[in-house]
């Protein structure tokens, strides 16, 4: 027995110092990259103080990499928002451009635009923000690989009139699409960013940003990123806010479970995941709420639409579309799927807040429902018919029809939904098989158009609909389509419309309307992309450490509560500006 | 001796080349491509932009030189330590990215591996043949080796984390806190550390303990436990024998457990998203980040070689049949 302890006790030593020096030794490595950035104060060790602090994740997906506004795919959460602003914000219940970093923009003619830029904005180094700045952010856009290069295909040239002042020329006013680009473009110091090279532009990481925003970089590491508030920020006086939290830190997603399990520690105040479960976590005595207290809880962010694959039989044929737009039971998928977690789209596929758009009188002439009688009709009409008996539809040539749909593994709640259509879909006759390829699998295939049908919410919320139009029916079609019109549907008739309604001026609502209507008409009668449902801005709050959150109900402020990319500038930032700590 | 050592290294060299190889070969077998969803995931739809940054990217990585070449490349970076560039975390080195993720995956698997073995084997050598103690230990190890680890740390995680409240669910340290020597970090580190640990260590637990008790009761009926029984040894003594020979085979099962323990705790790593290289597989995988892939298993690879050569060094000092062998070979 002494002889087993003399063996135990060693290795037992042995283990206990393994286990001590390795919980020792880990912060050497963050600690030197921690060193290695700039801001981190050194000596300020001591926790954040949580009354001071906001937690908050849903938007980033990998460790923060960089912090280069120009990277809008992966930029560390409020890179542009926080530290970067934009020259507006959007307001998407007044339906407006909201000044900003711009004191305000008019057309002085059809084809030139004029920014006043507001006074006394600082960037966080000391150095005054200036129109030259505003020019030098849109002349990046000259290099190919910046996200807005296109612009430059209708705008003529960019010039600083004085320091407060931009005057900005085009070849073709689209005045829509640039309403767009004013609040969506982060504009960065020339003073730092002159000379770097594309490369740099492209993949710098831009560590320690030099922004005007109302938060500058703390630190970060691989599961989190930290931002600490300027106090120097301008729009203490120039806005009259301030944002309440002193910190703000994101935490990079791992998994449902464990964003729902440091909500429910309260350890997280604003989770902007998906949570299947959200309806129980607000009926349930857990202090977290939502947008709105009953269905469908979540403001609507973007539509969730099918992508037809048009350049593949049968889907080539409006016909053959239409009836499968009929066929699809959405009213399963919004209450089985989702638990009213979401509503269902219009068949404009237009988001709610962009109702007044929408010609009830088109829609209710062409639009769609779910009607298997009509699906099949349709079907029948149309030539499809069951010549093989085998209880589906073949071909006009007597081939038979099996498509598949596809969604990325692992999205559960998509899953479930394409289950749901091809079983509905197959009430009417039309084969339809879900499968659930691999993420990078499938946006190979989605860009290729090697695909029959898959389901896709990339555009959200903007100023106007033609950035949804744009995302429906933008010609050319390409070898690789990677961001709209991925069934490559050629319609040059309706693109005509779209470039139309671009160059209507935004507060043109009456022309917008025209417009659209014949867009719409076209769109149903077509129906390349069928709208399904209205995904929402999955937002769950704790009112643990911070109360006054947006909601429906009381005089609470109506911003959207989340820290998505894009959409601090659509009342992500003010509504920080709202929330009171909880003590 | 020197054979015997040389023979090994030898056999380690040809493993390394080998598991080198594969590892070089089965990201680029996976399907789809990485410069083109790193392109897609962009978003950017300039035609010409998307041309310029696919020929860029595709340079970049060195995806555009024949295999062969890409192959030889690899092995010359390898040797200067340059695993070359995540894709996933772009634009970091996968280096860096890694020995940010070993700390952690080290803190939690030595201790869990070498703790669960010695108090393994401890319980199981003490139960073997004592009725009562047999009776609870048996049961208990039974129930703890067959739980799936993950299951068991969810449980943990539901139980101690979110019901208890007791020890935070999620992370390596606090969210409100930044690495620094403090005493406060250090117990803050440890007190995110303790459920992956014990989730780990309690499964394991349960291998060792029945694995050491059946080792020990066959020792104690073989021949020469009885003999020494026969001649009047005192039980003490013949258990001490039984345990040696016992506890010969638990060495090689812990050989393997620390091979592979730099990828052992990937579920557990995931399930209370700690931040180790469990994490960065099952992200560099989704990711299709073949630098990544490459360097964390090559770190694995390097684990499994380096533990069993330990334990090959081990088995000398410990087994003395082992060096009566090599002094047989010798003559």
């Amino acid at each position: 027995m002494r002889n087993r302890m003399r063996i135990v006790v060693p290795l037992l030593a042995v283990g206990l110092a393994a286990a001590c020096s390795s919980g020792g030794s880990t912060p050497a490595p963050q600690g030197s990259q921690a060193g290695s950035a700039p801001a981190a104060a050194p000596g300020d060790g001591g926790a954040l103080p949580r009354n001071e602090t906001l937690y908050t994740s849903g938007t980033q997906w990998g460790p923060p990499a960089n912090f280069n506004p120009l990277r809008e795919w992966d930029y560390a959460t409020g890179t542009e928002g926080l530290v970067y602003e934009s020259l507006f914000h959007f307001d998407g219940n007044a339906g407006k451009l909201v000044p900003w970093l711009a004191q305000s923009g008019t057309w002085v003619d059809d084809k030139t635009y004029e920014l006043k830029l507001r006074q006394g904005v600082t960037w966080s180094d000391g150095k005054p923000f200036t129109a030259k700045d505003v020019v030098f952010t849109f002349e990046l856009g000259k290099m190919e690989t910046v996200p807005y290069h296109n612009i430059w295909e209708w705008l003529e040239k960019a010039e600083a009139v004085d320091d407060q002042t931009v005057k900005f020329t085009f070849s073709k006013a689209n005045y829509q699409e640039w309403d767009f680009q004013m609040y969506s473009r982060a504009i960065v110091p020339q003073h730092v960013w002159q000379g770097r090279s594309e490369q740099e532009v492209l993949d710098g990481k831009n560590e320690n940003p030099v922004g005007t925003g109302a938060y500058t970089y703390k630190s970060h590491d691989q599961d989190r990123v930290v931002w600490q508030r300027r106090d120097d920020w301008w729009g203490k006086t120039g806005l009259n806010m301030e944002p309440k939290p002193k910190y703000i830190v994101d935490i990079v997603n791992s998994s449902n479970e464990v964003a729902m399990g440091l909500l429910l520690q309260k350890g997280m105040d604003l989770s902007n995941n998906f949570l299947p479960g959200a309806a129980n976590l607000v009926k349930g005595n857990f202090g977290i709420t939502t947008y709105y207290p009953e269905p469908p809880y979540m403001l609507s962010a973007n539509t969730a639409f099918l992508v037809l694959n048009t350049t593949k039989k049968p889907m080539d044929d409006p016909a053959f579309r239409k009836a499968l737009a009929s066929s699809i039971d959405t009213k399963k998928i919004v209450e089985g799927v989702y638990g009213n977690l979401v509503k269902a789209a219009s068949p404009t596929g237009l988001l709610p807040q962009w109702e007044q758009y929408i010609d009830q009188q088109v829609v209710a002439d062409k639009g769609f429902s779910f009607d298997t009688a009509k699906a099949k009709k349709l079907l029948a009409d149309a030539g499809y018919k069951d010549s093989d008996g085998d209880g589906f539809v073949e071909n006009k040539d007597g081939s038979k029809i099996e498509l598949d749909i596809i969604v990325p593994s692992g999205w559960t709640d998509w899953m479930e939904s394409i289950r749901v259509i091809a079983a509905s879909a197959k009430e009417s006759g039309i084969n339809i098989t879900p499968d659930f390829p691999d993420f990078n699998a499938l946006v190979d295939k989605r860009s290729k158009g090697d695909f029959d049908m898959l389901i896709n919410n990339e555009r959200q919320l903007s100023n106007t609909p033609w950035t949804y139009y744009d995302y429906m029916f933008q010609l050319p079609v390409r070898k690789t389509q990677n961001t709209v019109n991925f069934g490559r549907y050629e319609n040059k008739d309706v693109w005509k419309l779209i470039q139309e309604l671009d160059q209507v001026k935004t507060d043109d609502v009456e022309g917008m309307k025209q417009v659209m209507s014949k867009i719409q008409a076209i769109h149903l009668d077509e129906m390349p992309i069928i709208p399904l449902w209205y995904n929402g801005l999955w937002s769950q709050v704790s009112n643990a450490s911070w109360t006054n959150w947006p909601s429906s109900v009381g005089d609470t402020p109506k911003t959207p509560p989340t820290m998505w990319r894009n959409w601090l500038e659509l009342g992500g930032f003010e509504t920080l500006t709202q929330i009171k700590p909880a003590s | 001796m020197r054979q015997y050592f040389g023979r090994k290294l030898l056999v380690y060299g040809l493993t390394f080349f080998v598991a080198v190889t594969i590892n070089w070969m089965v990201p680029r077998f996976m399907p789809g491509d990485p410069v083109s969803s790193m392109v897609a995931r962009a978003g950017v739809s300039n035609p010409g932009a998307v041309e310029t940054m696919r020929t860029y990217y595709t340079n970049l990585f060195g995806f555009d030189q024949p295999l062969w070449k890409q192959y030889a490349n690899f092995w010359a970076a390898l040797f200067q330590g340059d695993f070359g560039i995540s894709i996933w975390v772009f634009p970091t080195p996968v280096s860096e990215v890694i020995m940010g993720a070993v700390p952690y995956t080290l803190g939690l698997m030595i201790p869990s591996v070498l703790l669960s073995w010695v108090v393994g084997n401890w319980a199981g050598a003490f139960a073997a043949r004592r009725r009562l103690l047999d009776n609870t230990v048996l049961p208990v190890g039974y129930v703890l080796t067959a739980m799936p680890y993950m299951w068991l740390a969810v449980l943990l995680a539901w139980g101690l984390g979110v019901v208890a409240g007791v020890f935070p669910v999620a992370g390596g340290y606090s969210f409100s806190l930044q690495p620094s020597l403090s005493v406060e970090f250090v117990a803050d580190l440890l007190h995110h550390w303790v459920l992956p640990f014990l989730s780990l260590f309690l499964v394991a637990l349960g291998g060792w303990a029945i694995g050491m008790r059946n080792m020990i009761i066959y020792e104690l009926e073989s021949d020469y436990s009885n003999y020494l029984s026969a001649l009047g040894a005192p039980q003490r003594l013949i258990r001490r024998y039984a345990f040696r020979n016992a506890v010969l085979p638990q060495i090689t099962g812990l050989a393997l457990q620390l091979g592979v323990l730099v990828a052992g705790a990937l579920v557990t790593e995931i399930v209370f998203s700690y931040p180790g290289l469990g994490s960065l597989i099952l992200k560099a995988i989704q990711n299709q980040d073949f630098f990544l892939l490459q360097g964390t298993f090559m770190f694995i690879v390097l684990g499994v070689l380096i533990a069993n050569f330990i334990i090959d060094i081990v088995y000398v000092v410990v087994d003395p049949r082992t060096r009566a062998g090599m002094a047989g070979a010798q003559a």
